[in-house]
């Protein structure tokens, strides 16, 4: 199917030049995994943009979920039809920066097309996360968010939580209250288990997930999540989920709509949840900071982002390179960015929109998309919070989690858990080191 | 005179066998062997590095601890949804086989989850059962029943068992239907004249006479929970909750396509093919014994 729409497209761009070699239009496949509005926003932006000039049109094609997407990308590549541009999640940016061939690292097809581009205009915050030790930028950042803490205002005052809890031991105060109040099957939750419990825990903490930096440093990277702030936490949410005043609520975000439908009155997730929560919840609702443990030193560091980049695909011809940089230019606009931002509720990328958003007043009406911004550069990251990069990361989480429910289901201990996840881990991190050469 | 045709084409019958032959050779011993293949080497996921490991693969996947502990819930998984469907379809069957009113419609519905994808079948039983949002899981939960297969290992393997089975039924039915109509009722009522009641006219006439596809669908159903079984896992459990509903083949799946490891996913998948092989080999050997045709 991708092969004959490409077939079809290489035809009709040959009859094209060779009818009319002036107006010669270059096609960009852009693949993609964002759905409702975001997939609105895609549509429109690829629009806009071909409406813009004549030289290039960008096809945007829905894939799936970001795994999907991704493999889509992957399968592509090995049948010789991969896409010019590719949306990649946060986790597996290792996997695609260790391809190399495979991919046109973003700095340098700027340079190559001659296209004005410095990386210092966009946030340290995001472009640490896809950018080289050396900072070279390796992808383009496309939807960033950061995990935060959504409230049901509402429902902590029928409770008698008079303030928003601003650490674990107040969330777990909080959280007892609520269910005394009658929400008895959840005093909070959260969705994306191993994000919150592990990636972003650390990092907010600054204590490392694993060495060499996060692994940014190198894939010979060694898991250590399995220290004694770590073990203590999982410990607390393993004794409160015996009376569910913490409720353990699966892997990915599909228990989201229980914040909305007030089941869950405290529940972290993903500040790209805010579109949703924005037309879902019928109640006064607001996003938090994470929850930290004071008496941890240092504590809150700075969160690390989520979301998806923009990879670019290797092996294209230069003109359809040219198209694919002129698109990155054209994302980048301020006034663009700063549009996106706040119809989506995901981060800006670049700091000129941020400053333009913040100058508009944009933030005092809608303090909730502050927040993970708020996050993100609350300190100067250290090599504990600058961002992550672990091979295989996509299946890792899943083990991760796997160990995380065997011990709220009462299986394992916090530390056996904890151990046993570092151990596969590491196990894995091997097995990506050896191919990724 | 009676009239006999012979070819005497000595090429015809390798003609007619050829098509048969590129099918079986193009979708089971090419893919086949390409799996033992790529189960000696190490790649990458792009393709990009490809280098021969001999048994590396092998030697590292049967150092897992969660290999053996998927063998087993594969065995859990597959004995449930194998029994059940068969004996629920056969039931249906039976029921179905009677003089019924809507006989027709009846049979029609009774086969349409055949029709849904595994991967929609297993999104259709989440949003019965997801604890908080589930249709079902409400009641569950209001009987103060603490219906959990985000945590409970059982209530998830009883989840996935339930939308494998339900998808499976249909296919037995058919074909137990169709067996069923196959005995010659003369049988059956030289044995109600001897004086045998129901029951014991089908433990004693039916089954034995439906052994053949008894054991045509046995093999069937092995083959089915062993490799088809994992867009259900996928899309109800995600192969959790730690692990328990992690089969064989769910695991060939999450190894090879989310983790990208192509060598240890194929190594697993030849490890399955063995095993599968081997199964049917002994189906035949023994169980094929008790079998009247």
């Amino acid at each position: 199917m991708a092969l004959r729409q490409l077939g079809a497209a290489a035809a009709v761009t040959v009859a094209l030049a060779l009818a009319t070699p002036a107006y010669a239009v270059t096609e960009i496949q852009w693949w993609h995994a964002m759905t409702g509005g975001n997939n609105d926003i895609v549509n429109k932006l690829a629009e806009d943009f071909n409406a813009s000039q004549s030289d290039y049109k960008v096809v945007p094609t829905f894939k799936g979920s970001y795994p999907d997407t991704m493999n889509a990308g992957i399968a592509a590549f090995r049948a010789g039809t991969a896409p010019h541009i590719i949306q990649v999640f946060e986790v597996g940016t290792a996997t695609m920066m260790s391809a190399t061939g495979a991919i046109k690292p973003v700095y340098q097809l700027m340079k190559d097309a001659g296209e004005p581009f410095d990386p210092k205009n966009y946030l340290p915050a995001i472009t640490g996360y896809y950018s080289t030790s050396k900072g070279d930028m390796l992808s383009f950042p496309f939807n960033s968010s950061s995990m935060v803490m959504w409230i049901n205002k509402d429902e902590l005052k029928k409770a008698g939580v008079a303030e928003i809890p601003k650490t674990w031991p107040e969330v777990f105060d909080a959280a007892k209250k609520l269910k005394a109040a009658g929400h008895a099957t959840c005093g909070f939750s959260n969705a994306w288990a191993t994000w919150a419990h592990i990636e972003q825990f650390s990092a907010w903490h600054n204590v490392p997930i694993g060495s060499k930096a996060n692994g940014l440093d190198g894939f010979d990277t060694v898991l250590e999540f399995n220290s004694p702030l770590h073990v203590k936490h999982l410990q607390n949410l393993i004794d409160l989920q015996k009376d569910k005043t913490y409720d353990y609520a699966g892997r990915a975000n599909a228990s989201e709509n229980r914040f909305a439908s007030g089941e869950c009155a405290i529940f972290l997730t993903s500040s790209g949840y805010y579109a949703t929560a924005k037309s879902t919840a019928k109640f006064d609702f607001t996003s938090a900071p994470m929850p930290y443990y004071p008496d941890a030193k240092g504590a809150p560091q700075n969160s690390i982002i989520g979301g998806a980049s923009l990879w670019v695909m290797g092996g294209k011809k230069s003109e359809e390179y040219k198209g694919v940089a002129k698109f990155f230019t054209f994302l980048s606009d301020t006034d663009r960015q700063a549009k996106l931002h706040q119809e989506s509720g995901y981060l800006p990328i670049t700091k000129a929109a941020y400053e333009k958003t913040v100058k508009d007043g944009f933030y005092d009406k809608n303090p909730t998309l502050q927040t993970p911004l708020k996050e993100l550069t609350n300190k100067e990251p250290t090599a504990n919070s600058r961002g992550l990069r672990f091979g295989n990361m996509v299946q890792m989480r899943d083990l991760w989690a796997e160990e995380i429910e065997g011990a709220l289901a009462g299986k394992k201990t916090a530390q056996e858990a904890l151990d046993a996840a570092v151990a596969r881990g590491n196990a894995m991190l091997r097995t990506f080191e050896k191919t990724a050469k | 005179m009676e009239k006999s045709v012979v070819f005497n084409n000595k090429l015809l019958p390798y003609l007619l066998l050829v098509p048969q032959l590129i099918i079986t050779f193009v979708f089971f011993y090419w893919p086949a062997s390409q799996a033992v293949w790529q189960s000696f080497q190490r790649e990458d996921a792009f393709g990009l590095n490809t280098e021969f490991v001999g048994l590396e693969n092998y030697q590292a996947l049967l150092v897992q601890p969660e290999y053996y502990k998927a063998m087993l819930t594969t065995l859990v998984f597959s004995s449930l949804v194998a029994a059940l469907s068969l004996s629920i379809a056969l039931l249906f069957a039976t029921q179905a086989d009677k003089n019924l009113k809507a006989a027709g419609a009846y049979k029609t519905l009774m086969i349409w989850p055949y029709a849904v994808a595994p991967a929609v079948a297993g999104v259709l039983w989440i949003f019965m059962f997801h604890p908080s949002l589930g249709t079902l899981a409400r009641p569950l939960r209001w009987m103060n029943f603490d219906w959990n297969p985000l945590l409970n290992g059982n209530h998830a393997m009883i989840l996935v068992v339930m939308a494998a089975v339900w998808k499976q039924i249909s296919y037995n039915f058919l074909f137990f239907l169709a067996g069923l109509q196959s005995i010659p009722k003369s049988v059956l009522e030289a044995g109600a004249i001897d004086g045998a009641g129901p029951m014991r006219r089908f433990w004693t006439i039916v089954f034995p006479l439906l052994s053949p596809t008894t054991f045509f669908l046995l093999v069937v159903n092995v083959v089915y929970v062993f490799f088809d079984t994992f867009g259900i896992i996928d899309a109800v459990t995600g192969g959790g909750p730690a692990g328990a509903t992690t089969t064989m083949v769910y695991k060939v799946f999450a190894d090879g396509r989310l983790g990208g490891d192509l060598g240890g996913s194929a190594a697993q998948s030849v490890v399955l093919m063995v095993i599968v092989i081997a199964l049917t080999a002994v189906q035949f050997k023994y169980v094929e014994r008790k079998v009247q045709y």
